[in-house]
């Protein structure tokens, strides 16, 4: 694949500051490549909300982005708490998210179901304990 | 309505002006939750919130919106108001509920 570019991204834990600059860097990289805005967006939210829950619920994580001329891959690892149960967490509208978070406009529940929503292809997998793994596809 | 045109209308203070403003606006968003903007925010629309910080900052870029508008005398905080302007992002600001500032920026649209 030497068609493919591939960046790394360590996202700092608890620091909102921070939160959200692998989102605007890749979104950026994309416009210079001149993708479609359209698949941009969905790259953009669902890149985001990943990245965001790494910082609120897992102090931080690691997100691997790969975009070929077809795609953009994204993968994002966290060795945080893991979810107990990934059927609730999906649900629109669920959230643990602590009262200071919410306080900033987090904890709507919405951010795993705008991932599965705008990705062309979505998977989860978490251990309790160990951490969790997000895998999504965007497709141009 | 351009970002300068909303801006020389006077009635809200401009708390950056940004660095795009001969930007179009096209419609208004009103949320405060974070990932329901995500979800649903519209490239080019005023954003009404009185969410004030950088993350409302993030979520107006990454969502291509216009420009926020703080409601209901909100305010941004020190952090945000400096990456606002490093980035160029416009913010106004009014002692205004949600509902009449989206009004009031709907009129303007109309007229
Ligand atoms: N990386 C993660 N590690 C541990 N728990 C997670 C992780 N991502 C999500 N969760 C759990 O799943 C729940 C739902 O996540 P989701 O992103 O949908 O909503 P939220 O983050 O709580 O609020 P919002 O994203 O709307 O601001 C979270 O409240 C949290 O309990
Ligand atoms: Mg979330």
């Amino acid at each position: 694949m030497s068609d493919a570019i591939v960046l790394k991204y360590d996202v700092p834990g608890d620091d909102f500051t921070r939160a959200g600059e692998a989102s605007s860097d890749i979104k950026q990289k994309l416009r210079k490549m001149g993708i479609p805005p359209e698949a941009i967006r969905k790259v953009a939210i669902s890149m985001y909300e990943g990245e965001i829950n790494m910082v609120i619920h897992a102090h931080g994580g690691q997100i691997t982005v790969e975009i070929t001329p077809e795609d953009v891959d994204m993968l994002l690892e966290d060795h945080g708490p893991g979810i107990a149960d990934i059927e609730q967490a999906m649900q629109a509208g669920f959230s643990t998210a602590p009262e200071d978070v919410r306080g900033l406009g987090f904890g709507a529940g919405m951010g795993l179901p705008n991932m599965k929503k705008y990705s062309d292809e979505f998977s989860i997998e978490s251990e309790v304990g160990v951490g969790t793994t997000v895998h999504m596809k965007v497709r141009f | 309505m351009t970002i300068r045109e909303l801006a020389d209308k006077g009635i809200f203070k401009v708390v950056c002006a940004g660095d795009d403003t001969d930007r179009e606006i096209s419609g208004v968003f009103c949320c405060d939750l974070l990932s329901v903007v995500m979800g649903r925010g519209k490239a080019d629309a005023a954003w009404v919130t009185v969410m004030g910080n950088i993350n409302s900052l993030a979520v107006l870029s990454l969502t291509d919106m216009a420009c926020i508008v703080l409601a209901e005398g909100a305010q941004m905080d020190a952090v945000g108001i400096a990456r606002a302007e490093t980035q160029g992002f416009t913010i106004f600001a009014t002692d205004q509920p949600i509902f009449e500032t989206a009004m009031q920026i709907q009129a303007l649209l109309d007229a």
